[in-house]
Order: structure tokens, then sequence, then C-alpha cells
């Protein structure tokens, strides 16, 4: 055991060293938790990566592990990236948590950032996008746009992230469509095309013209285009090639300015620790190019509508909002704060059905 | 021309040689699928084998590869057991999940009591979950002849149901800003199973060391072992020694699941540290790969854990230094077993050359 | 909570189409099975075939051409499994599983190119006043063709095995392989042939998950299809008919508990989704009595001794 920690502060001390060279190049590493081929989330972050690439040129170095499952091999393959010398290390999923918290014990001197976490520590910051702002917009032009007043929502996982989305993208149909209803299918997965397949044919069958996804492959896209008059929204990229119809609009992650100014941090020594929320004006969130199958008016609305988020004119949960069993939750005029929205795991009033315990 | 004469008895020789030669025979194959990659071949076998049991971070890796390759051990030695008398369990995965879930909703039970007793029930729970979702195929067999493999895999996709609604219901952590997962045990002492987390060392490792060693003795000098044996090698024979098929395939099958299922309680409560959605990596899957690989014996296990807990190991370290894709060494994995099950006949059989005979 | 929000006719439509890779890969490993050997790696052949048939679409840009590769790429696969068990005597479940891993990895390794990438389409049948028929147009005569090829596939099974030499030969190397050899019949060649139809047809059911069903190739993406195929077999107790019934039973289900998840019904999501495979397990051990049927010589291995 005295071997190994003399050992674990060799090769710290090394790596230490190493990094204390001006003229070498600052290492970064990124874990993900699919593959970078997923045209989703993955991908986003991985296009992330390229632009600190992009950024920096020689000045950084960047080394990647895809399909990292959470547990221990995730503690595994942290460690192995800050035994290399790393010496910023991007956590992509919140699976990886506590192996980040644990990693980020032994090596003090390498920061983390842990993507849609909650725990922090001194070399440990979280990060993660206010996707609600985003599902806000496509919920104005969901309810705008259905005809048959059903929206088919994919949900991934009963987590407050997801829970925050579907209260958004219902509370802004809802305000400009008093009849609409959702229907959610809950597929338990993030990442799942034959499923996530599956779910939107049912909800297309069952009346849904819109399908809004929390899953990330654009199987739902490509069952809607089969289907002729549904429309969908790409998930964490683009997904333009679906484009005009059946994909109208898009949430797009953009972690490059995120990923660039951190690691502008660690080269300048002015990075610390803390917790970043960021939405559409921060440009964390971005709304992908509204095409023209969607009215003009509706178009404009939409686009007003992010304008206001952008600016903060306008949060997307102000009051008045009932829980769904019909208690006050904000009054008029309030805005939600940042404690109960990240805990979300209750419906807003209006939404049927149960979230799956 | 070339034909294969059966040997009047299985080779020694051959039987030790084949497993080795696999494995040769798979990095030269897998040297040339990496170098079709792309990538160095001689590199990325070096770092697959090499790297992490003498390469710079071998300190780090080698305590890994015990934690990696003790679930593996522990559920490929309950699985020889039946794989030997033809008793397939292909739901060690299924029977890990129950055991952990159980042994981990004891745990979380107790929560926060710290007793001395805390541990065992749990690891009691553990065995006791494996041991109950691996008798629903044994009892089917048993009772209704209903085919073991198909009822123990349709089980693994139930118990992965089950997982998601005991993480997302009544295992989740109260204190967890309502995310998924219960607590985690790394932050509960008395009811965690490292021993030593640095050394790699928990009460995993152990139990798989004990179960070679229970397993060599159950084979090899315990009646049980000579039925599973004799069953395996020759049924018509076993029936008139007097072996009783069902008390055999409730034997074979509990056991297995009841190690199935404490490994899965042992990695729940130390490595993985907390009941999660899919805190199940598919190590009830490879263990099957081990078992073959170690021959069914249990010294061969215990090698060929360590060998797929090296390739597992290495392999990450081959994606993180050299890009090589993840896929790359499940293929990799794949060619070992498949390079051993073909190399195998030649310890039953001879290759001789020459001219057919006329029948 | 909204049953009537669930339409029977779409329903029975989507039912079709989720249960046809089941049925292509079923009936392939029944032929199999009938000649006495037991391939545990459907699910191998199966996602090879998803992903030549992807790649092969997408590079020549037809559908067609795609599964008519997705055929030579499950065959080919089989071979190997053919060589170790037929040649090298292996272990059957072994060399099952060893091919399913193989087949996983190298999928994985094959498809990483065509990650997201949008397929060409098949087109449905649009027969001008069938596919209109109120009920029964969406559900007879509104599909793509490969849907009705698995059907022509079964028809074809059942009637070579009943009725054709070819299929006694294959009933009898299955029954009694030492007999069979005894009466002159090359035991070896007629396994290899029915090893290779079977990993053809796996192949038809992989692609038909990637080019029709989803479409869009992941790895992994046939999640234990294969393994449910094989159930299929036991329970259809090797009568090729049965296979449709038992196919179509299961993709019923696992579109019904979707649908009713949709509707609002109050099943916890989680019990719904067991749902398929607990009627499986169910299915099966009703069926174990008939165990009577099913091939003799099933799982040994056959070597003719000299």
């Amino acid at each position: 055991m005295k071997l190994t920690n003399l050992m674990t502060s060799a090769a710290m001390a090394f790596g230490l060293a190493t990094a204390a060279l001006a003229d070498d190049p600052t290492k970064v590493g990124f874990v993900y938790v699919g593959p970078v081929g997923d045209g989703g989330w993955t991908y986003e972050h991985d296009q992330g990566r390229k632009a600190v690439v992009a950024e920096f040129g020689d000045k950084v170095e960047t080394v990647y592990v895809e399909n990292v499952a959470e547990g221990p091999d995730a503690e595994r393959v942290i460690t192995q990236m800050a035994l290399q010398g790393a010496d910023l290390i991007f956590t992509t999923s919140f699976g990886y948590m506590d192996p980040t918290i644990n990693v980020a014990a032994k090596f003090p001197d390498v920061r983390f950032e842990h993507a849609t976490g909650y725990k922090q520590a001194d070399n440990v910051a979280t990060y993660s996008a206010r996707f609600y702002e985003g599902r806000a917009v496509q919920g104005t032009i969901a309810g705008n746009m259905t005809k048959s007043n059903i929206v088919g929502y994919i949900g991934s996982y009963p987590i407050p992230e997801v829970i925050r989305g579907i209260n958004s993208a219902y509370i802004h149909a809802k305000k400009v469509n008093p009849d609409v209803e959702f229907k959610i299918v809950w597929a338990f997965t993030w990442f799942d095309p034959a499923k996530e397949a599956d779910a939107a044919k049912v909800l297309i069958e069952q009346g849904a013209d819109v399908i809004l996804q929390h899953t990330d492959s654009t199987a739902p896209q490509a069952a809607a285009q089969a289907a002729g008059n549904v429309i969908t929204f790409g998930q964490a990229s683009d997904m333009a090639e679906y484009g005009p119809l059946p994909r109208v609009s898009s949430i797009i992650d953009d972690w490059a300015p995120y990923y660039i100014a951190r690691t502008k941090a660690v080269m300048d020594g002015t990075w610390t620790s803390g917790n970043t929320w960021d939405g559409i004006g921060a440009g964390m969130v971005g709304i992908g190019e509204i095409s023209d199958a969607v009215p003009a008016d509706v178009k404009e609305a939409a686009l007003a509508m992010k304008a206001a988020l952008a600016d903060g004119s306008y949060h997307a949960f102000t009051g008045p909002i009932n829980k769904q069993d019909g208690s006050a939750w904000l009054a008029d005029g309030e805005v939600a704060d940042d404690g109960t929205l990240a805990g979300m795991n209750f419906f807003v009033e209006g939404i049927e059905g149960d979230i799956p315990q | 021309m070339i034909r294969l004469e059966k040997r009047p008895q299985p080779s020694r020789a051959w039987s030790l040689a084949t497993p080795v030669v696999a494995v040769l025979a798979t990095m030269i194959a897998g040297g040339m699928l990496f170098g079709i990659l792309g990538k160095d071949p001689v590199e990325a076998i070096r770092t697959i084998f090499w790297e992490p049991l003498f390469g710079e971070f071998a300190f780090y890796y080698r305590p890994q590869l015990l934690v990696k390759g003790a679930p593996l051990v522990l559920i490929a030695i309950g699985l020889s057991l039946g794989f030997k008398a033809g008793i397939w369990n292909i739901g060690a995965e299924g029977q890990y999940i129950i055991g952990a879930l159980v042994g981990a909703g004891i745990g979380l039970a107790f929560y926060p009591l710290e007793a001395w007793y805390v541990f065992p029930l749990m690891v009691i729970g553990g065995a006791f979950g494996g041991w109950l979702w691996a008798m629903i195929p044994a009892y089917l067999k048993t009772r209704f002849g209903t085919n073991e493999i198909l009822v123990s895999l349709m089980l693994v996709y139930v118990a992965e149901q089950f997982l998601a609604s005991m993480s997302l219901g009544l295992m989740r952590n109260p204190e967890g800003h309502g995310f998924p997962g219960s607590r985690n045990f790394n932050s509960y002492e008395g009811a965690s199973s490292w021993i030593n987390e640095n050394a790699g060392m928990h009460w995993g490792v152990v139990a798989a060391l004990i179960a070679v060693i229970f397993a060599y003795v159950l084979l090899n000098r315990h009646m049980v072992g000579y039925h599973i044996r004799l069953t395996g090698e020759a049924p018509r024979a076993a029936k008139f020694a007097g072996v009783n098929p069902a008390r055999l395939i409730l034997f074979c099958l509990g056991t297995s699941g009841m190690l199935a299922g404490l490994a899965g309680l042992f990695e729940v409560a130390g490595p993985s540290g907390q009941v999660s959605i899919d805190f199940n990596v598919g190590y009830g899957f490879t263990a099957i790969i081990v078992a073959f690989l170690g021959r069914l014996h249990p010294v061969g296990i215990l090698l060929a854990g360590g060998l797929m807990a090296l390739t597992y190991i290495g392999g990450d370290i081959a994606q993180s230094n050299l890009q090589l894709p993840s896929a790359a060494i499940q293929v990799f994995q794949g060619m070992l077993l498949f390079f051993l099950l073909a190399f195998d006949l030649l310890t039953n059989f001879r290759i001789s050359l020459g001219k057919p005979e006329v029948a | 909570m909204d049953l009537s929000a669930i339409n029977p006719v779409l329903l029975i439509a989507s039912l079709m189409v989720a249960a046809t890779p089941l049925l292509f890969a079923a009936i392939g490993e029944l032929v199999v099975e009938k000649s006495g050997v037991l391939n545990l790696g459907v699910e191998g052949m199966m996602i090879i075939g998803a992903v030549a048939g992807f790649a092969t679409a997408v590079e020549t840009g037809s559908p067609l051409l795609g599964f008519v590769a997705a055929a030579g790429a499950g065959a080919a696969l089989s071979v190997l499994f053919a060589i170790l068990t037929q040649y090298a005597q292996a272990n059957q479940v072994a060399s099952g599983l060893s091919l399913t891993l193989f087949g996983l990895g190298l999928s994985a390794l094959m498809g990483q190119s065509y990650v997201g990438i949008k397929p060409p389409q098949m087109q449905k049948l649009d027969i001008p006043v069938l596919s209109d028929l109120p009920v029964i147009g969406p559900i007879l005569f509104g599909h793509d063709p490969m849907l009705y090829v698995a059907i022509a596939v079964i028809a074809a099974v059942w009637a070579v095995i009943k009725f054709s030499r070819i299929g006694l030969v294959l009933r009898a190397v299955g029954e009694n392989h030492d007999a069979a050899h005894a009466l002159g019949y090359k035991v070896v060649r007629i396994r290899i042939m029915a090893i290779l139809f079977g990993g053809a047809c796996a192949g038809l059911g992989g692609a038909y998950i990637s080019l029709i069903r989803v479409p869009q190739w992941t790895e992994g993406m046939t999640a234990g299809i294969g393994w449910i195929a094989l159930a299929l077999v036991v329970f259809a107790s090797w009568k090729p008919w049965r296979v449709l019934l038992g196919a179509y039973l299961f993709g019923g289900v696992t579109v019904v508990q979707l649908n009713l998840q949709a509707a609002g019904v109050a099943i916890p999501v989680e019990y719904l989704a067991m749902s398929p495979y607990l009627i499986t397990i169910l299915v099966l051990v009703i069926l174990s009595a008939d165990k009577s049927s099913a091939p003799a010589a099933l799982g040994r291995n056959f070597h003719a001794a000299r």
C-alpha cells in the first residue's frame, strides 16, 4: 500500500512537472458515454472538443474515449486520463458523477468538469444547459402547428431534466393552444433507434401529429417522414437532413463556447470550480433553423420567444402555474428558482399520466 | 488429404496447449485486424497485453485486473458446473442483477445503522436473490421440461426491467435530487465490500478465490462433482449409475445462480457503488466466454478470467492511447473464443495426412 | 386513460412489421434445427446482415441489393459456425455464442462510418384499389415487399419440408444422423446447407430492422431479437406456420404495450416492458409438453466413425 501511495505521488509529480513546463500543450480529456457517431449527445460533445482543437491548435492536446460504461469502468478510464497527464477532463454523462468525484479526490491538481451533475469539489465543476428554454420554443411551434391537438413526447428516463422539458413544452404549447394534449411514452433509453421508432409510430397511430423527443436518434424523424403529415424537432443535434419536413426546428447542444472558455481558464490559471447552467443567451442551447414548413406568423412567435429567453426578459417557468395535483406552485409573475427546477419531479397541471416510479 | 481421426483418449498435451495456441492465434489475427484499421499491430497488441501488467502505470492497472476479473471468475465457476453437465445457464446476467438488488435492498433498509451484521446479511441476501432467480428455469425444466437456455435468457430482460423499476422507485436515493439510482455504498462503511481499494481488493475477489477452490474440490473429490462430469460425458451411463437428473439440474442452476448473485452484490457494494439503471455491464455473458476459455476447469477459469480482464483493461488503454475503436476489442474477444473452440479439436482428434480409405 | 385512442387497424399493421424480422430469423433457425444443429449465433448473424444490408443499400442506393448483401453476409458468418461445428467438432452452444459475440463486434466495427446516415427507402406496396380498402387495405396490402417475402419463405419451407424429398432427407438427418449416414445421405453437407440457409434468413431479418423497421444503423441494434427468434422456434414446436403465429404474438405484445403506455394506462411502464418476455416464458412452459417434436439429434455432433 505504501508503495502504491509513493508511486501514485511519483506519477502525479511527473504529471505536474510536465504540466508546469509552460510550452507544453494543455492536455484535455473527454469521456463519452456513447459513440461519437450517434448524431446526438456524444456527437455534439465531440464537436465541442473539435472546436477546442480548432481554437487553440498546438497549444492544446485532446484525447477521448467513447462508449465508456458508467460505474467502475468509468472510474478507470478517468483515472487513466489523469495518470497520463491530463490537465482538464470533461465527463459527459450524469452517471459519471461518483467516479469523477472519486478520481478528483486522488488527483487534486487535475481539473474536472462533470456534465449534468450536482456534486462539486474544489477541482470539480459541474455544467449543464437550460434545455427547457429550447423546449419552450418547441412548445410554441408545436401548439400552433398541431391540427389534431395531440402532441407525442418520447421521454427517455423520468429524471428532472426530462420532466423539466416536458413541463416547459406543455406550458408553452398550451399558451398558444388551450386544447392541446400531450401523450408521453417512456423509452427508458437515451439512444435506441428501434425503440424510438416504435414509440414514434405508436404515438402517431394514436393521433399525434407533432413528435417531441428527449432521446437522441433520428429514428422518430424517419417514422414521422414515413407517416407523412407529422412534424418533429431535432434533438441534441440539428438533424437537418430531415428538414424542411418533418423536422421543423431543433435544439442543438452547443458546448463549444463553454469548452473553449474553460480550457482557456486552465491555460490562464483562472479556473475555479462552480456550477454553470447556461441557456440560449450564453449560446449553450442553440435553436436550429426554423424551416419553411412553419407558417410565417408561427415562426415569428417562436423567434420572439427565443429572443426573450436569450436576453433574460422572459423565463420559461413564469407563473401562474399549478402542479399536476392542482396545488399552487408559482404565483402570477413569479419565476421558478433554480433549486426547484434542478430537482423537478412533478408534472404541471394539465398533463395527464404519472411519472414512472 | 487432411483427415480427422478421433484419438482413443483426449491428448493431455494438447489440452494444455490449446489455450496458449488460441491466444497466440488471436494476437496474430487481432494484430492484422488492427493493421487494417490503420493502427500499428505490434503497438496495439503490446498495449493490450503488456501495458496493464508491466507498463508505466501498471501499479494502478494490476489491482484493476482483480476488480474486473473477480466477478467474471465467480460467475464463470458457477456456470462451469452446469455446463459440464450439459445444463446451460445463459441467464447469469439476470441472476447477477437480482442478487445485487436483494443484497443492496437489505443494506439500504439498514441504513444508516453501522453494525457488524449488516454486510453478512447483504451477502446472504445476494446469494439468495441469485439462487431464487435461477430456481425459476430450474423448476420449469425439472417439472415441465422447458428449455433452460431460453427461460433463463428471457429472465435477464425481466430482471433488467426490475432494476430500472427499483432504481427509479423503491431504492431511489431520497437525497439524490430526484435523480435515479440508490445511495452510494462507498459512503456507507458497514455495507461496503471494499477491503483495500488501492490494491483492488474487495470481498468479491476473496469469494472468487474461494469459489475456485470449492469448485476444484467439488469436481474432483465429491460425489456431486463426479455426477456432474459423468452426466456431461456419458448421459446414458449416468442414468444407469443412478444419477438423479432433476436434483442435478436444481443443484447446478442453483449454485450458478447463487454465485452470480454474489458477484452482483459484491460489485454493487464496491466498485459500482450504487444500484443504477444500467449498472449491469454484461458480466453474465462474458463469464460464459471465460468458462469456455478456462475449459470448464476451475484453475483454467481463474487464468481465463485474468486474461479476459487483461483484454478489457488493455482495450481501454488502447482506446485512450491509440484511438482504437471499442468494437475492435469486442471482435478480439470473439476471435479468442472462436480460435479456442477451433483448436480444441486437436485435443480430441488427430490430423492425419493421406489418402482416404475406401469405405 | 383513453383506450379508444388505440386504432386496431394500425395496430395490426404495425404488429406485422414488428414481427417480420423475427419471422425471417426464426424460419431460418427452424430449418437449421430440423437438420439437428442448434445455432445460438442467430443474434450475430442478424446484426451482420443488418450492417451489411445497410452499408450496401447506402452505397448502391438500392435497398433490394442491400437485402441480397445481407443474406450473403449472414450466410458468410454462418460458414464460420459450420466449420466449427461440422469440421472442428466444437460444442454447438459455445460455437453459437462465440459467433454472436464476434458478429456483434464485427458489425460495430464495420458500421462505424454509417452511424446516423439515412438509408434509401423501400417503396411500399400501393395497389390501386386493394390498398385503399378500409380495414383490409393497410393490413394486407399496404406493406413493403419484404414483409410478403417473409410469409412466402414460411410457405416455401413448409411445403418443402412436408412434400419434397429434400425435406424428408433434412428431417431424417435431424432425427437420427447415424441412420441417415448409413443410408448414404451426406449428413455434413446437408447440415451445412441448412446452416447457410439459416444464416441467410437471419441476415435478411437483420437487414429488415436496419432498412425498414427503424430505419437506421446503430451498433447492437438487434437488441436481443435473435434470442427471441430462438425461443420462437421452440414455441412453434418446429412447425413453420406456428412460427408465423408466434412471431405475430410476440410482435403484437411489444406493440400493444407501447400503445397502452401512450394511451395512459395505469400499469407501470417497466411491467409493461417486461410483458413480452414473461409471456414468452409462459408459452414455452405450456408448450413444453409438446417437446416430443424436437428433432431427436438436435445439438449432438456428428462424426462419421471409420
